[in-house]
């Protein structure tokens, strides 16, 4: 979808930065928000492009760096390390040949932690995209991974 | 035996949570229509009276909150209703559930509080990364607005009120109540020094009530069945239900909504299942991150507010974390700290050189596998300091954990 097509979605108001911020994110392929995209919400909040910036740093969920096609987000939080995430961690690094924060070669997959996703009842657990894994273990990341990799 | 009683959670896995049909069927938005019949100080006076305490936390007095917000006055006659959906406490999953299984309850809440403290527009902030809560809130809200329940003239009366969910994007402190008003106004989410509350000055510096998913969603069933019936449930000051969401080593970790009063052994063997296998218990860590350790001496005191705070223990949010004899408590205690350390938001020295500090006071124990007399005790001198001249609650939270384990077990460190 063009830019102007999902700005326009949103009324012009500063309690909208963040939805803005995650649709024009989500609407990009390689799950980043890129200098246009900050140059075109600085333009239509009518505000400046390094408040823009200060926003789209501070929160965890966005990029300006541009990501894999599967976003990874992998719970560290106390529970799930509790349970064994350290181990869930290790092995994903494993599968996909990746340290954290970083992408695969074929920009399939982007490995991230993240605190508690509230679903601590099956910990570990990790989010892949929109979708929850839980009572992870080093067989099952295996098949997830591989299941993607096939898709 | 212990047993659920589902007042909020009341038509969980009974309806379609999709259907507004279905939440109608089952008596859902009488409690609405009824509200809107009333006076507004009648419906806070109920609330007060009802002795409902805040569920996000804190444990503020829900009426009196309300009260406050109805009496602000701003030129504008403006208002505003948050509903905080944030939810990022660890251990802490009830909202969601709240959200994914009957949102239309959360919608009658709100509706309720909205019409009470003269707010006709309503705010719900969902942490961003649930996108299941926010789908079923959305096509909710979608219902609703077409019946007639959101919008103008509600229920035959004069009252306009509407509602529209915003997105976190990834940060625990955004749940603190000033700092998701900053975020909702586009903001990074950096705190604001209170006073003034949002109660007189919150978002677009109006009068802002700002109340947990479950807080709003306890409303509509105060409203249907008085005050009375209400308190009559739970205990003394800490009347009503709550959802408890378990995790750890049970046998059944998952989420319940019991009468406070409940005591953890029954938390822990009737409702989790009990102890998995080979396993004795050590702790449990109540109320998640910002919460406390206790051992099995507090097995049997009635979770409430003030029972709990006796105990050096807080409620919090309901979470209960069962920690086995084969888990070591000094790396759960690494797992908070790195917890607050990347949660602080570096504003202030104090928190972020202090979040750091404790993280590595941990680590060098941990490494060096060195027992320190004193480590507790200096990790609680760092947190205590901190908690004094911290600009928000997140510095003033790591010693919770960490005095609870001063306090019960000085002697594995
Ligand atoms: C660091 C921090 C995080 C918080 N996160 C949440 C949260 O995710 N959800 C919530 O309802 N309250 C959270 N709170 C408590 C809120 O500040 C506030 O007390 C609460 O939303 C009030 O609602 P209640 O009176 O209905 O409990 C948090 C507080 C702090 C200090
Ligand atoms: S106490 Fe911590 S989280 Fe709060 S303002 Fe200071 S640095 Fe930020
Ligand atoms: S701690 Fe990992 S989902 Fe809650």
């Amino acid at each position: 979808m063009e830019t102007s097509e999902i700005l326009n979605k949103f009324s012009p108001d500063h309690k909208n930065m963040l939805g803005i911020l995650h649709a024009l994110q989500d609407n990009n392929p390689n799950n980043y928000l890129n200098e246009e995209d900050i140059g075109a919400i600085a333009r239509y909040l009518n505000t400046t492009l390094s408040h823009v910036y200060g926003v789209a740093t501070y929160y965890t969920m966005f990029s300006l760096k541009p990501r894999g096609k599967y976003i990874i987000r992998a719970c560290n939080s106390p529970v799930c390390n509790m349970i064994g995430s350290v181990s869930i961690i290790e092995e994903l690094k494993k599968v996909l040949k990746i340290e954290v924060g970083e992408t695969t070669d074929d920009r399939m997959f982007t490995l991230e932690l993240t605190e508690c996703l509230g679903q601590c009842d099956i910990a570990p657990v990790m989010m892949i995209n929109k979708e929850i894994y839980g009572n992870l273990d080093a067989e099952k990341i295996k098949t997830i991974i591989e299941n993607l990799k096939n898709k | 035996m212990a047993r659920e009683n589902r007042i909020v959670l009341k038509n969980y896995g009974k309806i379609d949570p999709e259907s507004i049909d279905d939440y109608i069927s089952a008596g859902g938005y009488k409690a609405a229509g009824k509200a809107l019949k009333w006076q507004p100080v009648e419906i806070i006076d109920e609330i007060v009276k009802s002795k409902l305490r805040g569920r996000g936390g804190a444990g503020f007095s829900t009426g009196l909150k309300k009260r406050f917000t109805h009496e602000a006055m701003h030129e504008s006659g403006k208002k505003y209703l948050v509903c905080n959906a944030d939810e990022g406490e660890p251990g802490t999953f009830k909202d969601r559930i709240i959200m994914e299984n009957d949102p239309h309850r959360l919608i009658e809440g709100m509706i309720i509080a909205g019409y009470a403290i003269g707010a006709e527009r309503a705010y719900i902030y969902i942490r961003g990364e649930y996108y299941k809560s926010v789908e079923m809130l959305q096509k909710a809200i979608d219902d609703a607005r077409a019946r007639g329940f959101l919008g103008s003239n509600i229920f035959g009366s004069s009252f306009l009120f509407d509602m529209e969910i915003r997105l976190g994007a990834g940060s625990y402190l955004c749940g603190e109540e000033l700092t998701l008003i900053e975020s909702l106004e586009g903001k990074r989410g950096y705190p604001r020094i209170k006073p003034p509350f949002p109660a007189e000055k919150g978002l677009d510096g109006l009068p802002t009530l700002v109340n947990n998913v479950e807080t709003l969603s306890t409303i509509p069933t105060i409203v249907e069945k008085g005050a009375k019936w209400y308190t009559r449930l739970g205990t003394e000051n800490s009347p009503g239900t709550k959802i408890f969401t378990i995790s750890g080593d049970v046998n059944n970790p998952g989420f319940y909504e019991i009468e406070l009063g409940v005591t953890l052994r029954e938390l822990i063997y009737e409702f989790g299942g009990g102890m998995k296998k080979g396993k004795k218990l050590q702790s449990v860590l109540i109320g998640g991150a910002a919460g406390t350790f206790v051992d099995e001496t507090v097995l049997d005191t009635p979770m409430g507010f003030d029972s709990l705070k006796e105990k050096g223990a807080v409620l919090g949010s309901g979470a209960v974390m069962v920690l086995g004899d084969d888990k070591s408590l000094p790396e759960v205690t690494k797992s908070i700290l790195e917890f607050f350390k990347h949660e602080s938001c570096g504003k202030c020295v104090p928190c972020r050189v202090g979040t750091t500090q404790l993280v590595n006071m941990i680590n060098e124990y941990i490494t060096n596998g060195k027992k320190k007399d004193d480590l507790l005790n200096q990790m609680v001198a760092e947190a205590d300091f901190m908690a004094k001249t911290s600009l928000c609650p997140l510095g003033q939270s790591p010693i919770l954990p960490l005095r609870s384990l001063q306090r019960y077990f000085a002697d594995t460190f």
